[in-house]
């Protein structure tokens, strides 16, 4: 397998960095690594921060499409600049080239939005594409021409972290406290924008400027950012790290501040990583630490993880096993008064008859309710309801005669039908909608213990 | 100079974006058109791996690494949108990024940059298409176009065979699951055949124009029509020119502004775009330029209107009723154009200073106010509206309103005067 060979290869050679160069590194002890670092991680931090508004405000591919509209604008400026004879890769200059054509394409996504039938999705394709093409053309020319030295400009497509230099650093900074100060200023307004805008424009607030500023600032996001991770990368920092911090809380505060902590933390690592290991592109370690982080949150996400989610399930389904058991054996030893009959025993096939479940289902849950204490067994092996399982049991069973009654009487469910119906439900109950379900069915059944059922119970009694 | 392998870059170029289109059609209708983008992106791992694994450039396992990452992003999107509770753009977003990532990461750190070249990626090179082929049989065959047309062809067959299926689950995907045509698979053979087209463009046009190909030339057809056979042949053809118009303005356009030479695909963008941007403009049912001229034809007739009915209100000999002077004052440039037009239709006749109805003007104006009025007590008894309030509601139905509806409006009064006591004018009878 010659691949392998050469992919151990490259693993196998890599130059492990030895311990004192790691402390130096995070000690932030290098001028030129300290400078790349707090660069990535205030970049991370601002993307982090306004990237979340865009997601909530169903935007996230918006910054897609901008961060490709930027190469015309660098393009002609790069052309307009080497025209007039200035130094032709001015930072400055060419920033603000890109950000001009990020923002003409905001405004061609609004008025596409508004004035034609294309939907959202073609927009923003259409965007996208039309600037980067125009873009392409462009780069011939930037190519082509005598001075054209294209390769600083090839630099703001694919990024170029490692020579991020001291003003780039600052600027990113700038950038990254310009951007917490304007989102904890119009926290509120974004707030509104992002969860119901239909809400904020009738009660007076400018939806469409209040857009359009927070657009503007993704666009200076992702145009100082451009520099630092390049096009496509920049996008993964406003998409990713928020989309992991979704599922750590509900609240938009949160939201906000744990996006801003994992892009930083992305940038951060990312770029540390890159500075201990050679020949790493520093953009896409950059982007696979933030994806990191969002497969990690996927799983453990203390609010939407699905460990969480999967862990809430099995409790729910354990509680309704727990519930058809305790019934089961309700049913099994009933009276004709729907009394039960205390201390009889039930052995497992009695129980396995009682509705279709497995052997190992049945005995799970038996082995769940021993250890509540609610069954146990007796001389005769028999398992046996206890006085504490004889009192849930009770309340089980009254729960779903009430709302079967209250099917057969109000809802006009067959009565046939009435068990299956309930069955779902049952375990949901809570104390209110029962006191009100005994207030409705009261008429009919003045003295309410556990009613009888009302239909025959199959493989029980009666 | 027009040389020989222009022609060539003009076929790979029409081809190339044929195959595009006509897979785009269903990515617009389906709003899956970021998944265009998406894919774009993440064949890169694909492909990275499949070269690291064969050694080889082009062939059957480009293809085969660019289908099973092509289907994975879209799988993985699902995934996340489902189980994660992400919006889809954002899960798509999520996948793709960090599959490009991966992608990039295989490149710079186990290939040399000579074998995927990143400026190739980005802008492609419809030159080079059209400079490589193979010898077979003592024929020379230019290998990048040939599999272009199969793609092509695959493409039109697919589509071709499954069209029915197609097009029902692209606008009624809940009908086409109940009529037992399967939504989900379909969405797969569309990722695929979007996998499949995207991996063999991606070096002709370029990893991101392979997005334009795939989505403008389609955007703009469902602009000019509203059938999907129609669309579907519309958009490859205006792929197809827009290929060939951006080569020819490479040849002949660009020296004439005296602009140096580019790349052939970034032409081929802007030529399609220039499409779009004429369809938005001038569509026959949804351009701009027609929607703005039936616009201010209304404007216009509405404008007409209100002038007759001043004339009308003053003719009434109403005491203090400055109308039309009023009109004239705030709108002095349109209302002498509304004249002008009102005396070429003689409705109006200049009287000295003042105009005056004629016949003809007068039915016309009369048939208005009783609009206005008709409406104004209509307004007024059946909806609780304040007397200030009703002239402007009025003022804007009684240009809308029809014959018959007007006359139902009679029906529901007796009355002969509004509510502000001004007499509502009767039907003429056409005597």
């Amino acid at each position: 397998m010659n691949w392998l060979a050469v992919l151990l290869g490259s693993v196998s050679h890599a130059n492990w960095p030895d311990e004192e160069t790691v402390i130096r590194l995070f000690t932030l002890q290098d001028y030129n690594t300290r400078v790349v670092l707090l660069g990535v991680t205030a970049l991370g931090l601002a993307s982090g921060i306004i990237g979340s508004f865009m997601i909530l405000r169903k935007r996230a591919l918006l910054s897609d499409s901008i961060a490709h509209a930027t190469l015309p604008g660098i393009c002609i400026t790069f052309l307009i600049l080497s025209a007039m004879d200035i130094n032709s890769k001015n930072f400055f200059f060419l920033l603000f080239g890109a950000g001009l054509s990020g923002i003409i394409s905001i405004l061609c996504v609004q008025f596409l939005r508004a004035y034609t039938k294309l939907k959202e999705d073609a927009v923003l394709g259409i965007i996208l594409s039309s600037f980067f093409g125009f873009g392409v053309v462009l780069m011939g020319f930037v190519q082509q021409h005598p001075k054209g030295n294209a390769a600083g400009i090839d630099g703001y497509i694919f990024g170029k972290t490692a020579s991020i230099q001291a003003h780039d650093a600052q600027m990113l900074m700038i950038n990254a406290i310009l951007i917490c100060i304007m989102s904890l200023l119009l926290f509120k307004e974004f707030r509104l924008i992002c969860f119901d805008s239909c809400f904020a424009a009738t009660q007076g607030w400018p939806v469409l400027k209040l857009d359009i500023l927070l657009m503007g600032l993704v666009v200076i996001v992702t145009v100082i950012g451009l520099q630092a991770v390049g096009i496509v990368l920049v996008i993964s920092l406003l998409i990713i790290p928020p989309a992991a911090a979704r599922f750590w809380t509900d609240r938009l505060f949160y939201q906000v501040l744990i996006a801003g902590v994992l892009g930083a933390a992305s940038g951060f690592f990312g770029a540390a990583i890159t500075a201990l290991f050679e020949r790493l592109p520093a953009g896409a370690t950059i982007v696979l630490v933030s994806a990191t982080c969002f497969f990690v949150s996927m799983v453990l996400g203390s609010k939407r993880g699905m460990l969480m989610k999967f862990l809430k399930k099995r409790e729910l389904d354990h509680q309704v096993l727990e519930q058809n058991l305790l019934r089961a054996f309700y049913e099994l030893h009933e009276d004709d008064e729907g009394n039960l009959i205390p201390n009889k025993g039930a052995r497992l096939n009695d129980l396995l008859i009682m509705r279709s479940w497995l052997e190992n289902e049945v005995q799970a849950g038996i082995r769940i309710l021993t250890r509540k204490g609610l069954v146990t067994k007796d001389a005769n092996h028999n398992f046996v309801l206890t006085e504490l399982g004889g009192i849930h049991a009770t309340r089980i069973v009254r729960n779903h005669r009430l709302w079967e009654i209250y099917l057969i009487t109000h809802a006009d469910v067959a009565t046939g039908r009435v068990d299956r119906v309930t069955d779902k439900i049952e375990h949901i109950l809570g104390d209110k909608l029962v006191a009100r379900l005994e207030h409705i069915v009261a008429e009919d059944y003045p003295h309410l213990h556990v009613p009888a059922s009302p239909h025959p119970i199959s493989g029980g009694k009666i | 100079m027009f040389l020989e392998s222009d022609i060539w870059v003009m076929l790979a170029g029409a081809l190339c974006a044929m195959s595009c289109a006509c897979v785009g059609c269903f990515l617009v209708l389906r709003k899956m058109s970021m998944m265009g983008d998406a894919i774009s992106h993440s064949v890169l791992p694909g492909l990275a791996i499949a070269f690291l694994m064969t050694g080889d450039r082009s062939g059957p396992s480009m293809l085969l690494g660019a289908v099973v990452v092509g289907v994975l992003t879209a799988v993985l999107t699902q995934y996340i949108h489902k189980q994660g509770q992400v919006e889809e753009s954002a899960a798509m977003g999520v996948v793709f990024t960090t599959l490009f990532a991966l992608g990039l990461m295989i490149i710079v750190y186990f290939l040399d940059h000579s074998d995927i070249d990143a400026s190739c990626v980005l802008y492609g090179s419809l030159e080079a298409a059209a400079t490589w082929e193979f010898e077979w049989n003592g024929y020379i065959f230019k290998t990048k176009i040939i599999q272009l047309a199969i793609i092509l062809a695959l493409n039109v067959l697919v589509i071709f065979a499954l069209f029915k299926e197609l097009k029902i689950s692209s606008f009624d995907p809940a009908l086409a699951t109940t009529l037992g045509v399967h939504a989900g698979k379909l969405h797969y053979v569309l990722i695929i055949l979007v996998a499949i087209t995207t991996v063999t463009a991606f070096d002709v046009v370029g990893s991101i124009l392979v997005i334009a190909m795939l989505i403008i030339p389609a955007a703009t057809a469902y602009l000019l029509t509203q059938r999907l056979g129609l669309m579907i042949i519309i958009s490859m053809l205006l792929g197809a020119l827009g290929s060939v118009l951006g080569q020819l303005s490479i040849i002949y356009l660009l020296p004439a502004w005296g602009l140096p030479d580019t790349f052939s695909s970034g032409m081929m963008t802007v030529m399609v775009t220039v499409f779009l941007i004429l369809a938005i403009l001038f569509s026959p049912k949804s351009g701009i330029l027609f929607k703005l001229i039936r616009h201010l034809q209304l404007g216009k007739e509405i404008f007409m209107n209100r002038v007759l009915g001043a004339l009308y209100r003053t003719e009434e000999e109403q005491p203090n009723f400055h109308h039309l002077e009023q009109i004239q004052k705030t709108y002095p440039v349109r209302f002498k154009w509304a004249i002008w037009l009102l005396k070429r239709n003689a409705m109006v006749v200049a009287d000295g200073k003042q105009w005056r109805l004629t016949e003809n003007g007068e039915v016309y104006a009369r048939k208005l106010v009783r609009s206005h009025r008709l409406w104004e007590n209509y307004i007024f008894t059946n909806m609780n509206v304040p007397v200030d309030h009703l002239h402007y509601q009025a003022a804007s139905l009684e240009h809308v309103t029809d014959e018959s509806l007007l006359e139902q409006l009679a029906e529901t009064t007796s009355l002969e005067h509004d509510p502000h006591g001004r007499e509502i004018p009767q039907k003429k009878s056409k005597d």
